[in-house]
């Protein structure tokens, strides 16, 4: 394992609440990140809730 | 990359091609300014996905209005031009910036990555296929993804609750849950969608308070309010909001005569038929893996579970059956937020373990344009005011707001924006600061707390010190609060205005402090979640330190058998602890429990001690709290006193010894929640349910003829964990409903048990003869959690566990700096939860830890050397012991030497508590100067 290659980037698929999280923490720490999604805007379906459980935050 | 989907993957883990195909937009995105002039033009009107087909969009739109990008598209299926050469074309002509593109094509990119995670979400069930609940066909039942859109201020009707059918308000609503889940015959969805419950409960709840009087029904089978504070709300919803909750699945919904009302047609809990009529039905539909993520598992070569979700294991919960690829949120089986974020960070940190040789390899760091330096330029104030769609403009009249401003000193410019926070807008913002020569701001929106952080990167953009910004709440603090007196509201949003203009007049720029990281580890609690938190860390390459107070890693765990989906946690707990022992980063220190801390992010200094008195010092840059949780002894159903009623843990441990009780026992009897879901622990133990269900299906599988009930309030057998509760109920376990207010009574009865319950379906009381009975006992916190809190700074909430920086968006994050959360200390959670929430602190901790300094927030206190005479007053109230006192030597000689403070500004958090008790104003916080407060109070006080 040790002489394989590595490549420092990384393809998320899915731009909702969960993709963008991971791609946030590995930007963060250092690594290329692809975010791909297959609608026109990222944000997903939390971008489509007036307010979220349990707190009644805004969701936005 | 947007419009663009995963196609192909070749490779092995650590170097993958991708092959991406990106569909045309038609619209040029470096030319696209987002007027909106085309889709104003736009003739076509089609039903919109975002609003879920409650509003109309164009055929050249965007998403929605806060669109990341915020670029138009085109949908080709729609577009008359597109479908028909030489037609329409309105868009390209009035599309002064040329963004239009009709000759647009599918583009194709190979791209070289290290790993993939597949995070591509659910879709929502769509009722429509199985006709029974007239969703397609009357007007008036509709989805709850629907009613969130009418129920929001962007959406269709701008939060106003109407019918669809006809536009009358409505005034009577009902919620039918498990519409797509928890269901075999009509859809072939047989897990549970774990969010509905939840969401119907807050859409209720929300609805109420759009529409006051508004009467809203739940019809549920089993309350599955499983999460954090979950409980909490749905009790408030019964109690304080007026949601009224009915136990029974509906299975049809008919028209009421001819003006769109509707009739439930349902058998009550007291076995009477009821009928009743409602305004509007909402059905809670479930989550399911859309059929193109089945195509894109298929690409990558993964295997699904029975349910079509991701196979995982229970303790690589993001690892995917191929290496180098993960998953994470709903895809990974049905979850909420909190959960997704979790599961985000887990797979950061399973790629970050993967490609750490590689870390740093490809990555660069944002530029900012030079800083302008206004400091010897008279203030230039530019106000932005929010409309927040109608958040605040649906209250306050955002217009005389903004005539208003116009006319405070030093402002030269004011504008309103529907979103302040949209993309567009910061671009706008920024472009106005360079337009209109601006050099200091107001925003006058929501609340800095979640936005500040924002306008401080757009000022950056534009060239301007990110501390020239000052933010008017007159949403939280304002239209939220004052709906009913619109006028007052208004009055109120001018005040904040005025003082926040009076603030940043006076506002000066700031530098951020850089200090350095300690790029070690300080784990607290060697059970799972702590031992997987250091693995990752130390896979990352970092050093960890694992601090265990009792002799043995393992935890919680080590009384555990089988997760819910079988893996034995015995074998998999050893691999761990093997791992942990043998890893060289990784320094356990059995034995030991943490007694002092001082430091902070990137540089804490924590004493471990024994108990025979032995104590270290560890530096660490960040800190993992997992310090697990403890089983409850009950003091109820005569545990204690009657030898065969024992809790679930002790009989895992009678039944694997086959203890010789258990072998002769013919009937069992399982009682749930017990010290769970009460007044005074108002939390679900989230795991018993499950737990319970699997020991009645072995205690089956061993002797059919085993008399097994299990007595529950709500079965929480959340996700796919359904297809347990389902094989039990096959296999003839006995399932009884019992309510707080009639809790089963358990006695003695020479050798056996009797236990009396009422039964829901019989509608009289039962009395069961048992020979063992099995109390799923709760998890409670551990009782000195907010000791170890109060040496880190660290919250524990209202039932004693450890209370995380934001329940939605920051789920392992602490509010103190550098530390976080993982496992049971957080919540009661199963193994895989455990191991992901785990995963996601190493991922947080490693996105500081990658770093060599950390650059704090330039919100700090400053010694005005001129006034401060070393009094020390201010040394005592720091309750972070940022302040100390120290002997000035003469500046010149033959001078005197004096006394004054000193102030660790990587440990100061700004509170101002030295700033309020210093009689001399010798110290001050920067960005809170004496005269900016006082021109703000003077300005409250005005007018």
């Amino acid at each position: 394992m040790l002489d394989t290659k590595k490549v420092g980037s990384v393809m998320i698929v899915g731009g909702g609440v969960t993709g963008m999280q991971a791609a946030l923490d590995l930007a963060d720490s250092g690594y290329y990140v692809y975010l791909v999604e297959k609608s026109g805007a990222i944000g997903g379906a939390m971008a489509q809730l007036d307010k979220t459980f349990p707190t009644n935050d805004c969701s936005m | 990359m947007t419009l663009s989907e995963v196609t192909g993957i070749a490779g092995v883990a650590g170097d993958f091609t991708v092959t991406v195909k990106e569909a045309p937009r038609y619209v040029d995105m470096d030319k696209c300014i987002a007027c909106g002039a085309c889709t104003e033009k736009c003739p076509k009107k089609v039903d919109s996905e975002y609003n879920a087909g409650t509003g109309k969009r164009k055929a050249i739109y965007v998403k929605y209005a806060q669109a990341v990008p915020l670029k138009y598209q085109i949908d080709p299926l729609n577009c008359i031009r597109l479908q028909k050469p030489g037609a329409c074309g309105f868009c390209e002509k009035v599309c002064d910036a040329g963004a239009i593109n009709f000759d647009d094509t599918e583009k194709i990119h190979q791209i070289n990555v290290g790993a993939v995670v597949l995070a591509p979400g659910f879709e929502a069930y769509d009722p429509k296929d199985a006709q029974v609940w007239g969703y397609g066909t009357m007007p008036n039942v509709i989805t709850a993804m629907q009613l969130e859109r009418y129920l929001s201020a962007s959406g269709p009707t701008e939060g106003h609750l109407v019918r669809p059918s006809d536009g009358k308000p409505v005034n009577k609503v009902a919620f039918l849950q498990c519409i797509g889940s928890r269901d075999e015959n009509l859809c072939g969805n047989g897990y549970c969608s774990s969010v509905c419950c939840m969401y119907a409960i807050k859409e209720a709840v929300i609805a109420k308070d759009h529409v006051p009087g508004l009467s809203a029904s739940i019809f549920y089978m089993d309350m599955r309010t499983h999460g954090k504070d979950f409980d909490k709300y749905l009790e408030r919803a019964r109690e304080d909001s007026g949601v009224r909750f009915v136990r029974c699945r509906i299975n049809g919904v008919e028209p009421q005569g001819t003006n769109g009302d509707l009739r439930l047609h349902y058998i009550n809990e007291r076995g009477r038929q009821v009928e009743e009529y409602y305004d509007m039905v909402v059905l809670s539909v479930g989550l399911q893996t859309p059929k193109h993520v089945l195509e894109l598992a298929h690409t990558a070569g993964i295997q699904l579970t029975a349910d079509k979700f991701a196979a995982t294991s229970d303790f690589s919960p993001v690892q995917t059956s191929q290496a180098g690829i993960f998953t994470c949120g709903a895809f990974a089986g049905p979850k909420d937020i909190p959960q997704s974020v979790v599961e985000g960070s887990a797979a950061a940190a399973a790629v970050a373990d993967l490609l750490a040789p590689a870390r740093h390899q490809l990555s660069t760091e944002a530029t900012f344009p030079t800083e302008k330096d206004v400091s010897g330029d008279d203030p230039r104030i530019g106000v932005f005011v929010c409309h927040c769609g109608s958040n605040i403009a649906g209250v306050v009249d955002v217009k005389a707001v903004e005539d208003y401003a116009a006319t405070l000193p030093n402002v030269v410019y004011v504008e309103r924006n529907l979103f302040s926070c949209s993309q567009d807008t910061q671009e706008q913002i920024t472009k106005r600061i360079q337009e209109k020569d601006l050099n200091r701001i107001v925003i006058a929106a929501c609340t800095p707390r979640t936005h500040e952080p924002l306008f401080r990167e757009t000022l950056k953009a534009a060239g301007l010190n990110e501390y020239l910004v000052e933010m008017a709440n007159i949403r939280n603090h304002n239209s939220w609060v004052h709906v009913a007196d619109p006028a007052k509201a208004t009055a109120k949003a001018k005040d904040l205005v005025r003082m926040a203009a009076a603030k940043v007049t006076f506002g000066t720029s700031l530098k951020p402090i850089s200090v350095p990281i300690t790029q070690k580890g300080l784990i607290i609690g060697g059970g799972v979640a702590g031992m997987t938190s250091a693995l990752n860390l130390a896979e990352q390459g970092f050093e960890v330190h694992l601090v265990e107070r009792t002799e043995i890693l393992g935890g919680n765990a080590l009384y555990l058998k089988h997760t819910w989906s079988g893996e034995h946690i015995p074998t998999q707990v050893a691999k761990l602890v093997d791992k942990v022992v043998w890893n060289d980063k990784i320094t356990i220190h059995k034995g030991f429990e943490v007694s002092a801390v001082e430091g902070f992010v990137g540089n804490f200094k924590s004493t471990i001690s024994s108990k025979d008195g032995v104590s270290k010092v560890i530096e660490h840059g960040i800190g993992i709290v997992a310090t697990g949780a403890n089983i409850y002894t009950p003091d109820e159903y005569g545990y204690g006193s009657i030898k065969r009623v024992v809790t679930s843990i002790e009989f895992d441990k009678l039944h694997e010894l086959k203890e010789k009780t258990i072998k002769a026992s013919h009937s069992f009897v399982f009682i749930q929640c017990v010290g769970s879901r009460e007044t005074d622990h108002m939390y679900c133990s989230k795991v018993c349910c499950t737990h319970s269900v699997q020991s009645a299906i072995e205690l089956k599988q061993e002797d059919p003829s085993r008399n097994v009930y299990i007595l529950y309030r709500d079965m929480r057998t959340y996700g796919q964990r359904e297809a347990l509760y389902r094989q039990a109920r096959k296999m003839g376990v006995i399932f009884i409903n019992y309510e707080l207010h009639g809790k089963p009574l358990v006695s003695e009865n020479g050798p056996q048990v009797d236990v009396e319950v009422w039964d829901h379906v019989l509608h009289r009381p039962l009395k069961i003869k048992a020979d063992m009975v099995i109390l799923a006992a709760a998890i409670r916190p551990k009782s000195d959690a907010a000791d170890l809190g109060k040496l880190y700074k660290i919250p524990v909430d209202g039932d004693g566990f450890f209370q995380e920086a934001h329940a939605k968006l920051r789920p392992v994050d602490f509010s103190t700096d550098g530390m976080f959360v993982a496992g049971m200390a957080h919540y009661p959670k199963p193994m895989e939860e455990s191991v992901a929430q785990a995963l996601a602190a190493s991922a947080r901790a490693a996105t500081l830890l990658s770093k060599f300094e950390v650059s704090l927030d330039a919100v700090k206190a400053t010694v005005d050397p001129e006034y401060c005479d070393g009094c020390a007053l201010c040394v005592d109230v720091c309750p972070y012991n940022a302040i100390t006192l120290v002997i000035k030597e003469a500046a010149v000689e033959g001078g005197q030497a004096h006394k004054i403070i000193e102030v660790n500004k990587a440990q100061c958090k700004g509170c101002g508590l030295c700033q309020g008790t210093c009689p001399k104003r010798g110290v001050y916080i920067a960005g809170f100067t004496m005269k900016q407060i006082s021109s703000q109070i003077q300005a409250a006080l005005a007018v």
